[in-house]
């Protein structure tokens, strides 16, 4: 949501956007799971041009120790952009909005997380933004999910996340880096899609009444399409040759 | 509960049954419908539902045998990585026996830093981290061999129905396999063919445990020579 003005035709009169995709239609999605060896469980993610990958350790001892619970174990996510993940280098200490990010994707994924099977651990979740596009933080949430499933990590449900978002004047599904910066609005939507419950939902624009309820309603239904991608890439990981 | 007699696959959040069933490990149960909470393949015994998890840490279970590896000590413990989400601990009056004294015996000389110990699990609960003993027959510092992780759900299938699996690997490759049930399996073989070949057939279950014809891929490890 830049709110620039730009000379690109976001939406033509047939329905296509500036990538050629359909107002329904979420970017190219690819995720696989267990990339990393020195990790417990690990993801990789593109989404579009988003490339981003997730490490997962614990549960584990907390340090420092006046962090953990005697009740719970606790939940720490990292979202770091790396310097080259940007056309202009980022400065690698944390930004305001990677803290943000952080702690979103951390209150996202703490409904599905069991962590009061675990009390006095930690567990952690790094997140590395190697190239961004729009919709990184449902990405790496995306990623992060699965990489807490990867590395055994007891959860109720899975957690998928897309955005939707409104672009000339249309809701459409999963916007893109142009869409964000000249678009109407962005709506980042995370649920655990067995259950249906919203673990994520923020808005950054103007939708009248009907327009929010449209937009969370694709925004839903994308998610239930990174939901069937992430199974698989659970699937291709754990019963390669084995089960069903 | 099983599809054309291989185990059911779920993942997080996938329904299991709706049947009234007991919610075993790995389960929960959500309104009057058991969920899986793991990755894993589906058992079901007596009336109770579990899932096999294939990933994840071991939790510590009283009178489990377990490999571990030294990671510190203080002046009274030693300090063992069990795979666990929690430190072991081996009290030094085990190795040094009742007449222990922290300021005369010195800890490294029994076990140091990497040393990996065959154990059991004395007590543990939500409190307080798990207490680890090597008082019993069998157990102890291991002095040779190499160590394979796997993953604590596939022990059962490295050890076999009644230990046929891992009798097969032991007589075809000369070597002896501890293994824990957190998952840590140590091979120590005299040659280093028979190593490799033991160790191969470990991978070679870690890959595809409770997969169907997984006997079949064990040999076929454990026939090809060491290249």
């Amino acid at each position: 949501m830049g709110g620039r003005d730009t000379d690109m035709v976001l939406l033509d009169a047939n329905g296509i956007r500036c990538d050629g995709r359909r107002i329904d239609e979420p970017r190219r999605i690819m995720i696989k799971a267990g990339v990393l060896h020195n990790a417990n469980g690990s993801a990789y993610i593109e989404f579009g041009d988003n490339k981003i990958v997730a490490g997962v350790f614990g549960p584990r001892d907390v340090h420092p120790k006046h962090q953990s619970n005697a009740e719970t174990g606790i939940l720490r996510v990292r979202y770091h952009m790396q310097p080259y993940s940007v056309t202009e280098r980022k400065r690698p200490a944390p930004s305001r909005r990677e803290i943000e990010i952080s702690k979103v994707i951390k209150e996202a994924l703490l409904p599905a997380v069991m962590l009061e099977r675990f009390p006095r651990t930690a567990v952690d979740v790094f997140v590395e933004i190697l190239q961004a596009d729009g919709g990184s933080r449902c990405a790496a949430l995306d990623a992060a999910a699965v990489a807490l499933a990867d590395a055994g990590i007891p959860m109720r449900d899975m957690v998928s996340a897309c955005a939707a978002g409104k672009v000339a004047d249309t809701i459409v599904l999963d916007i893109n880096n142009e869409e964000d910066q000249a678009g109407q609005a962005d709506m980042p939507v995370a649920i655990m899609p067995n259950s249906g419950k919203v673990t994520l939902l923020q808005l950054d624009g103007v939708l009248t009444r009907d327009e929010y309820r449209r937009c969370i309603e694709t925004g839903i239904a994308g998610c239930k399409i990174v939901y069937d991608i992430q199974k698989r890439a659970l699937a291709e990981r754990h019963f390669s040759g084995a089960g069903q | 509960m099983t599809h054309q007699g291989m185990p059911r696959t779920v993942m997080p959040g996938d329904t299991i049954t709706r049947e009234a069933r007991r919610a075993g490990d790995n389960v929960v149960l959500v309104g009057d419908t058991l969920v899986s909470s793991a990755v894993g393949l589906v058992s079901v015994s007596d009336d109770t539902v579990s899932v096999i998890p294939l990933s994840g840490k071991y939790m510590p279970r009283a009178d489990d045998l377990v490999v571990g590896m030294v990671i510190s000590h203080t002046s009274q413990a030693w300090e063992l990585d069990i795979n666990a989400p929690y430190v072991g601990f081996l009290l030094a009056t085990d190795v040094f026996g009742r007449d222990f004294a922290s300021h005369a015996d010195e800890l490294t000389s029994k076990l140091a830093l990497g040393d990996l110990v065959a154990a059991r699990v004395a007590n543990f609960d939500r409190t307080r981290d798990p207490l680890i003993t090597i008082d019993d027959r069998d157990l102890g510092k291991i002095d040779s061999g190499e160590l394979v992780k796997i993953a604590p759900g596939k022990v059962s299938s490295l050890i076999g129905r009644q230990g046929s699996m891992i009798q097969a690997i032991e007589t075809a490759t000369d070597a002896a396999i501890t293994i824990g049930q957190n998952g840590w399996v140590v091979v120590s073989c005299d040659s280093a063919d028979g190593l490799l070949r033991a160790k191969r057939a470990v991978s070679a279950i870690e890959q595809g445990a409770h997969s169907q014809g997984l006997m079949d891929r064990v040999k076929s490890a454990l026939a090809r020579g060491g290249d």
